[in-house]
C-alpha cells in the first residue's frame, strides 16, 4: 500500500517533469521562429531603401516616373551613370575625397600613436596634465567649433582649399585616448629587453609597438576612413568652388541641382558616394562590427 | 631609490632627451588640438559677446544681450523643443527596437553574423547620400512609401512639405540609420552575461520574464548606460540627414541645434547668436560628455 501510493507519487513527479521539459522545448521552438522571423523582416526594412536606390538608378527616366512604381527595372539600363558623372565634376569629388580622407586618417593614426607612446612610455614631469588636455579635447564636439574654426581659416587663407578641409581634422583625442588604452596592455618586458638590447625609443615605437598594437591602430584607421568619407558639415562650409567639394557635398548639389526632374541621374550619383564605402564595408565588415562591439563592452 | 632622486639636483642628459623627444612626439597632435579644438571655444566665448556680421570692421562689445536675444527669442525655444522630441522619440526607439532585435538574435541562428552585417549597414553610409535615398522614397506620388500605405488603403502625407510629418519623416531615416548600432552594441553586452546566472535563476524557478528582469537587464546595465549617454549625443549633433532633408523646416518644424548654429552662423551671418548658440550646446553636451567618461573610467578601472 505505502509502495503504491510511493509509485504514484513518483509516477506523478515524472510526468509533470515531462510536461516541464515538453513546455521548454515548445518554448525554445518558438523563440527560434520569432528569431528568424526577426531576421527576415529587419533585412526587409533594412535592405528595402538600398534596394530601391540601385533599380532606381536603373530605370529609364520615364519608368521612373510611373504611378505605381515598378519594383523591377522593365528595361534596366545604365545610362543614368554616365549622365550623373557629367552632370556633376565626380572625376573631382572623387579625387578630393580621397585626398582629404586619406590625409586626415593618416595624421590621425601617426598623431594618435606617438602621443599615446610617448603618454605611456616616456618620463616627463607632469605628463599627467598632457592626458588630461587630451581628455578635455574630448568634451569639445566639432559642431560647435565650426564658426571660430570658419575664422581662423579665412585669417590663414586656407578657406576653399585642401589645409582648410584636412587640419581641423588632423589631430585625434579620441584616438589617443584609445591607442594609450592599448599600449598600456602591451607586457613591459618586452620593451625592456629591448632597451637593454640597446634600441632606442623610435626603434622601440615602430618596430615593437605598432606592430603590436595593429589590431587596434587598423580598427582605428576603418573608422577614421568611414567618418570622414561622409563628413559633411565641415567640407559643407569651407569649399566653395566645384573643384574643391567632397562627394557627400558634391551629392547634395547635384540633388538640388537637378532636383526632382531627374531621380534616375541622382540615384546613380547616391551610388557613387555610398558605393566605396559598401565595397570596404564588405570586407572589413568583422573588424569594423566586432570593433565597434569590443569598443562599447571593454570601454 | 627615491631617496637617490630626490636628492639629485637636475635630470641627466639622457632625461633631458627624453623630455626632448616626449615634446616631440605629442607636439603635433597637442597643437592641432589647441588651434583648431580648445582655441575655438575661447573664440566663441568671444563672440557670444559682440555684435558683428562677418564683413564690418566694427566689431561691437554688446555683454549679455546676445544671451537675451538668443535665449527668449521663439526661434530657439522651437529649437530645443525639436531637439527633446527628435532626441527622446528616436533615442528610445533605437533602444527598445534595438534591444528586442539584439535578444531575438543572442540564440544559435544560421545567417545570424549576416544579419548582424546587414543591420549595421546603414551605419556607415553617407548621411547626405541616405537622405538623398529617402527623398525619393518619401515621394507622395511616385515613392516607396506612397505605394506602401496604398496597399492599405491609406493615402501618403506629403512628408517633407507638411510641418506635422517632416520631424516624423527625420525620426523614421535616423531611427532606420542607427537601430542596427543598438543591435551590435547590444549582443556584445550580451555575450558578456555569466551563463550560470541563468541557469541559477531557472533553479530559483524564474520563468524567461524573471530571468529577463533579474539576469539579462542587470547585466546590461552599463551597455545601456553607454548607448543611452552617445545615442543622445549623437542626436545633439545631427545635422547632415538635416541639412539635406529639410534644411530645418517646413517652417521651422524640423530645426535642431546644429542646423540653428549653421543657419545664425552661415545663413544669417550672425556672429554673437552663432556664439551663444555653441556655448549653450557646450554646456549640454558637456554634461552628457562627464557621464560617459565616468563610465569609461569605472569601466578601464574594474575591468
Amino acid at each position: 500500500m505505502e509502495q503504491h501510493a510511493g509509485l504514484q507519487k513518483s509516477t506523478v513527479i515524472k510526468r509533470r517533469r515531462r510536461r516541464r521539459r515538453a513546455l521548454a522545448l515548445r518554448r525554445r521552438w518558438l523563440w527560434r521562429i520569432a528569431g528568424y522571423t526577426a531576421i527576415i523582416v529587419s533585412m526587409v526594412v533594412i535592405g528595402l531603401p538600398i534596394y530601391w536606390m540601385l533599380i532606381a538608378s536603373l530605370k529609364t527616366s520615364r519608368e521612373i516616373y510611373t504611378v505605381p512604381p515598378t519594383w523591377i527595372p522593365l528595361n534596366p539600363t545604365l545610362d543614368n551613370y554616365p549622365a550623373a558623372w557629367r552632370a556633376a565634376p565626380f572625376a573631382r569629388y572623387y579625387l578630393n575625397s580621397i585626398i582629404v580622407t586619406l590625409a586626415t586618417t593618416l595624421s590621425k593614426m601617426t598623431l594618435a600613436v606617438l602621443t599615446a607612446y610617448a603618454l605611456v612610455f616616456l618620463r616627463f614631469p607632469g605628463k599627467n596634465i598632457v592626458f588630461l588636455i587630451v581628455l578635455a579635447a574630448l568634451m569639445v564636439p566639432a559642431q560647435i567649433t565650426i564658426v571660430p574654426n570658419f575664422l581662423t581659416m579665412a585669417d590663414l587663407g586656407l578657406v576653399n582649399t585642401y589645409w582648410g578641409l584636412i587640419l581641423p581634422g588632423a589631430a585625434t583625442a579620441f584616438g589617443t585616448f584609445l591607442m594609450r588604452q592599448y599600449f598600456m596592455t602591451l607586457p613591459r618586458e618586452v620593451f625592456e629587453a629591448a632597451e637593454i638590447d640597446g634600441a632606442g625609443h623610435m626603434r622601440r615605437l615602430w618596430e615593437i609597438a605598432v606592430p603590436l598594437a595593429m589590431p587596434a591602430l587598423a580598427t582605428t584607421g576603418l573608422f577614421a576612413v568611414v567618418n570622414e568619407w561622409n563628413e559633411f558639415l565641415w567640407p559643407l562650409i569651407i569649399t566653395s568652388t566645384e573643384n574643391m567639394r567632397t562627394l557627400p557635398i558634391g551629392v547634395a548639389r547635384l540633388l538640388d541641382q537637378e532636383g526632382l526632374a531627374r531621380w534616375g541621374v541622382v540615384m546613380a550619383g547616391t551610388m557613387f558616394v555610398v558605393l566605396p564605402v559598401v565595397v570596404l564595408f564588405v570586407w572589413a565588415q568583422r573588424y569594423i562590427v566586432e570593433g565597434i562591439a569590443a569598443g562599447a563592452v571593454k570601454g | 631609490m627615491s631617496a637617490f632622486s630626490v636628492s639629485r639636483p637636475r635630470a641627466s642628459a639622457r632625461e633631458w632627451r627624453e623630455r626632448l623627444l616626449f615634446l616631440l612626439l605629442i607636439g603635433p597632435n597637442v597643437l592641432l588640438l589647441a588651434a583648431f579644438t580648445f582655441w575655438p571655444m575661447i573664440y566663441n566665448a568671444y563672440l557670444s559677446t559682440i555684435s558683428w556680421n562677418f564683413l564690418s570692421p566694427i566689431r561691437r562689445f554688446v555683454g549679455l544681450r546676445n544671451y537675451e536675444t538668443v535665449l527668449s527669442s521663439e526661434i530657439f525655444r522651437i529649437v530645443l523643443i525639436n531637439t527633446a522630441v527628435f532626441t527622446v522619440v528616436s533615442v528610445a526607439a533605437t533602444m527598445i527596437l534595438g534591444l528586442g532585435l539584439a535578444l531575438l538574435l543572442n540564440q544559435p541562428l544560421r545567417w545570424r553574423d549576416g544579419a548582424r552585417a546587414v543591420l549595421f549597414t546603414p551605419t556607415v553610409l553617407s548621411g547626405a547620400a541616405i537622405a538623398i535615398v529617402w527623398i525619393y522614397i518619401f515621394d507622395p506620388r511616385f515613392g516607396l512609401l506612397a505605394q506602401i500605405l496604398g496597399w492599405f488603403g491609406i493615402l501618403s502625407p506629403n512628408w517633407l512639405a507638411d510641418p506635422n510629418w517632416a520631424m516624423t519623416a527625420l525620426l523614421i531615416v535616423y531611427i532606420w540609420k542607427n537601430t542596427g548600432y543598438a543591435v551590435v552594441i547590444y549582443l556584445a553586452g550580451l555575450q558578456t552575461i555569466d551563463r550560470t546566472l541563468y541557469e541559477a535563476a531557472r533553479i530559483d524557478g524564474a520563468g524567461p520574464w524573471g530571468q529577463f528582469w533579474h539576469v539579462t537587464l542587470p547585466g546590461l546595465s552599463p551597455i545601456i548606460f553607454f548607448l543611452l549617454v552617445t545615442s543622445v549625443l549623437a542626436c545633439f549633433q545631427a545635422f547632415d540627414i538635416i541639412r539635406v532633408m529639410t534644411d530645418g523646416g517646413p517652417v521651422n518644424a524640423t530645426n535642431m541645434l546644429v542646423y540653428h548654429l549653421y543657419e545664425r552662423g552661415f545663413i544669417q551671418s550672425q556672429a554673437g547668436p552663432a556664439g551663444v548658440v555653441a556655448m549653450v550646446m557646450f554646456v549640454l553636451m558637456l554634461i552628457l560628455t562627464l557621464l560617459q567618461l565616468r563610465f569609461l573610467e569605472r569601466r578601464v578601472h574594474y575591468s
